[in-house]
């Protein structure tokens, strides 16, 4: 598609002259580089709760950001209305952290090649409701349907569609449609009167609708959320202190995500902030652990075919073997690094300035058999689920709360245990991965990172792991 | 047209089109934020933005929409987008919107709009920030590092409007200073922060204070070590005893207690935490961050105890909550402009006790003073308590050393009966507790 029929050109009339103007209005004060991004955004979401839809809300906002780099400085201003005069006065405001004689002649932009990982002709946003409504009422009652001791069922269905243009002071000119739909179901389950555990499932990705008829239904989350709950009727203390931890395959990849992923973004690099600084060459983890952030994987949560500073996504291998490779690149760091862009610029909405973020995060598969690596362990703890996570860049301190785990007695996984926190410290805790299984696993598709107050939707994967050493925040013995 | 004139007209509108109900709320806001690095402006940040959000009622089915363009097409779309989806909600004879009887707003002046925020000028905004990481820098040469330091400030206007009558509009302004300076030592770096806010720049603490406090935490932090696993007493300083009462608050939210969610449902009238635990949520204080005239739902805010000497006397309630559990609501509906109301609180907070901090470390032989939690392992549904932590570790009654990597594990059930707040309440934000001393935890470390 040329840049003439896209979404932005076709609804709001931007032509490549005022794209050009707006970038010379923002860099007039003598910035380096500029850029714009346009986005608007429409969502729906429905819920259901105590056996009915009860909520359903849609909507749409839209605006412009205008980002101008100086240096180390940053000028940003945005505006909800896309009138001329609106984004000719926020490419001024954002112009002013340069003081200085315009530098940047007139850009000439140019379109980026096109790809599309997600080729989804009808997004699940233009899709009737009723159909949407469906997956939900479905999703309730598979979760009621699967054990009378499931007493509430929470199903929301969620879904929005992004459209973006990104032009910047390079020349560069990216738009992309971006489609997103999850399922997620919560289930309460009690026994006797006694207190109510929790289940948590749920996904989706970049997919048409029909990805929840045949690849993942509302029945198989469903079911998982109240499968979990109904294991976590039987749970015992979690124990307290030093142990072998085994990690499930998918989710709990969320373990890479905190340990090492935030802590190699080159914004914490570049200040030296981040327990990684200055370690790229050096081993951060055994010689087992291969991990690799990448945005181009067809149709995850966590890919884009550009990011939200025009870039196109790759695959960054960020650990391998053992030792750190590199870290995740957004515009103002690979600059001021003189190093090349990675496409893991992104941010919330053109409301916030972009960061190095992740897409998605795994770890390459290894060799063992994963009932062999539970043979392994005499007494530890098996983490089939996470919640979530969380990592102090500076120390290197990281937890992620494990949300279905296990006791593993005699190399064998015995009795469920009560929610626990796990803690360790991001260069040392991969030292200690002993064995890495041949069963890599992306997780379904629900996963959301934080940052500075900017939320993006992420993917993680790992295969089963055997870590010797963290600690496990129980209250037994 | 003021906005809440604009609101009115968009519920007259909703209903013109069909909706038998409807409530608007329009937020609009300007912001600014000057970031700081090493002596150097780092980011500069301005902007404005508005939106709606809508919830209309046809019968007893509820729809709702929300728009960020306030343009007459855009209107007329959220209109539209919110009574489509009245056609596929199933009716809930609770949804509704609150009887007249119940809606209304203080009339008083609440304080929520000082105008030397907007007074400020661009230039004295980024000073304060420089001389916040300033005074950090000038506190200890282990300090090395800065994540930087910031000045941000908010002004906003936020209405509401229904069709039973109310309508009503506040202005509101909030400034903020954070320091985040990094210590090393022996290889070994660490970083800690602190911040003010205030809804008056005449509130704000200084930058040289800011600077300095969050360069003392930084530098307690530095040579931390992991401790044995063990079971203690734990002090939680009011930074983090705050997370604790905002658990407290999420367990009396009426929508967990209908569901049967929380861990406190059907709790009234028992004894939940220690004698001198009593816990208030205020949305009428002025100048505070949780105060307003009337709530998401056109309905006033009050005082309202919660825990008090221990025992629970009150969930915390928007209109749908309260007719689910056949109460009145207590004015806690809160909501952004997507989505419907749910349930916020005004400033909840524990109310101090008698001793002070120093009085409830000095007497303990043997426990962890927590400065810092990571991580969010609470469970409300069964009162599972497990985060990481960092502090202090108390010997005989003094602060002896830094603590990381450790985690912290009980049930919320008790560590509320085993609570003793101290002296030192105050407000930071709309969560607020004095220091907290809970009688035993595990400690999880080697």
């Amino acid at each position: 598609m040329a840049f003439s029929d896209s979404f932005f050109a076709a609804q709001f009339g931007l032509d490549e002259r005022s794209l050009e103007q707006y970038l010379a209005e923002a860099l007039a004060q003598g910035g380096e580089y500029a850029d714009l991004y346009f986005e608007y955004l429409s969502t729906s979401t429905i819920g259901m709760d105590e056996g009915i839809v009860k909520t359903a809300t849609q909507g749409v906002s839209l605006g412009v950001g205008v980002r101008v780099i100086a240096g180390e400085r940053t000028g940003y201003a945005y505006s909800d209305d896309l009138s001329p005069e609106k984004i000719r006065h926020a490419a001024r405001v954002a112009a002013c952290i340069a003081s200085a004689p315009a530098k940047v002649d007139k850009t000439a932009l140019h379109e980026g090649a096109k790809r599309n990982l997600y080729p989804v002709l009808t997004a699940p946003s233009e899709v009737a409701f009723s159909a949407r409504v469906d997956l939900v009422k479905r999703a309730d009652k598979a979760a009621r349907d699967y054990d009378p001791r499931v007493f509430q069922v929470q199903a929301t269905y969620a879904d929005s569609l992004r459209h973006v243009l990104v032009a910047n002071s390079d020349g560069v000119l990216n738009f992309d449609r971006q489609p997103m739909a999850r399922i997620s179901v919560a289930a309460l389950a009690r026994r006797d009167g006694g207190p109510p555990q929790n289940g948590h499932s749920g996904g989706g990705g970049r997919v048409e609708l029909d990805y929840f008829a045949h690849d993942k239904t509302p029945e198989y989350f469903a079911r998982e959320a109240a499968r979990q709950a109904i294991v976590q009727l039987e749970a015992v203390e979690a124990p307290a202190g030093d142990s072998v931890v085994v990690l499930g395959p998918g989710w709990p990849g969320v373990l890479l995500h905190e340990a090492v992923g935030h802590g190699l973004e080159a914004d914490f690099n570049r200040k030296k902030t981040s327990a990684f600084s200055g370690r790229v060459g050096q081993s951060v983890a055994s010689a087992l652990c291969t991990v690799v952030d990448d945005g181009t994987i067809a149709n995850r949560r966590g890919s884009l075919n550009v990011d939200d500073e025009g870039n196109k996504t790759q695959r960054n291998v960020l650990i391998e073997n053992g030792v750190l490779r590199g870290y995740l690149q957004d515009q103002l760091s690979s600059r001021l690094m003189r190093s090349a862009p990675t496409g893991n610029g992104r941010r919330e909405s053109y409301e916030h300035i972009p960061m190095p973020r992740m897409t998605n995060t795994f770890m390459m598969p290894g060799e063992s058999d994963p009932e062999e690596i539970i043979r392994s362990v005499p007494k530890g703890l098996y983490c089939a689920n996470f919640g979530g996570g969380q990592v102090d860049i500076t120390s290197g301190n990281f937890v992620f709360s494990a949300s279905e785990s296990y006791l593993i007695e005699d190399g064998k996984i015995t009795r469920p245990v009560r929610n626990a926190t796990l803690i360790g410290n991001g260069p040392a805790a991969l030292q200690f991965v002993s064995m890495v299984g041949n069963d890599l696993k992306l997780d379904e598709g629900i996963g959301v990172c934080g940052k500075e107050g900017q939320s993006v939707p992420v993917g993680v994967g790992i295969p089963t792991v055997r870590i010797d050493h963290m600690t496990v925040g129980g209250t037994g013995r | 047209m003021s906005l809440a004139e604009l609101a009115a007209s968009i519920v007259r509108q909703a209903c013109a089109l069909g909706a038998h109900d409807a409530e608007c709320t329009i937020s609009e806001g300007e912001e600014f934020s000057a970031g700081v690095r090493m002596g150097e402006v780092e980011s500069l940040k301005q902007a404005s933005s508005r939106g709606a959000g809508l919830r209309i009622l046809i019968g007893n089915h509820t729809g709702s929409s929300y728009t960020s363009d306030l343009s007459p097409a855009g209107l007329e779309h959220l209109a539209r987008a919110a009574l489509e989806l009245a056609e596929v909600t199933t009716e809930d004879p609770f949804a509704g919107l609150p009887e007249a009887s119940e809606m209304g707003s203080i009339d008083r002046d609440l304080e929520l709009y000082q105008a030397d925020v907007e007074a400020l000028a661009t230039g004295d905004k980024i000073a304060m920030a420089k001389q916040a990481e300033a005074a950090a820098f000038a506190t200890d040469l282990r300090i090395t590092n800065s994540e930087g330091a910031s000045f941000g400030t908010h002004l906003g206007t936020r209405a509401f409007a229904n069709s039973r009558g109310f309508s009503g509009q506040y202005r509101t302004s909030y400034c903020s200073l954070s320091a985040v300076p990094i210590a090393q030592q022996n290889g070994n770096m660490e970083r800690d922060y602190w911040y003010s806010t205030a809804r008056a720049f005449a509130r704000l603490e200084s930058p040289e204070y800011v600077g300095r406090r969050a360069a003392e935490r930084v530098i307690r932090r530095l040579g931390a070590v992991k401790v044995e696993t063990q079971r203690v007493p734990v002090i939680f300083e009011p930074r983090v005893a705050r997370s604790l009462v905002g658990h407290v608050f999420s367990a009396v939210d009426g929508r967990g207690i209908y569901r049967k969610s929380s861990f406190l449902a059907d709790r009234l009238g028992q004894q939940i935490a220690g004698p001198n635990v009593t816990i208030i949520d205020d949305g009428t204080i002025p100048g505070l961050f949780g105060s307003s005239p009337f709530d998401d739902e056109g309905v006033p805010t009050r005082r309202t105890v919660v825990v008090e000497s221990g025992i629970l006397r009150s969930y915390l309630l928007n209109t749908y909550a309260a007719r689910k559990l056949g109460l009145a609501s207590t004015g806690n509906a809160s909501r952004g402009i997507t989505g419907n109301a749910g349930v916020g609180h005004g400033n909840i907070y524990l109310v101090a006790g008698e001793r002070t901090p120093e009085q409830l470390i000095g007497g303990v032989s043997n426990g962890f003073f927590v400065t810092e939690l990571i991580g969010s392992g609470v469970n409300l549904s069964t009162g599972d308590y497990s985060c990481g932590a960092a502090g202090l570790w108390i010997r005989g009654g003094e602060l002896a050393f830094a603590v990381s990597e450790v985690t912290i594990a009980s049930t919320l059930q008790q560590m509320l009966l085993g609570l003793e707040a101290a002296s030192d309440l105050e407000f930071r934000g709309s969560v607020a507790s004095p220091t907290v001393f809970v009688q035993e935890m595990t400690v999880a470390g080697k």
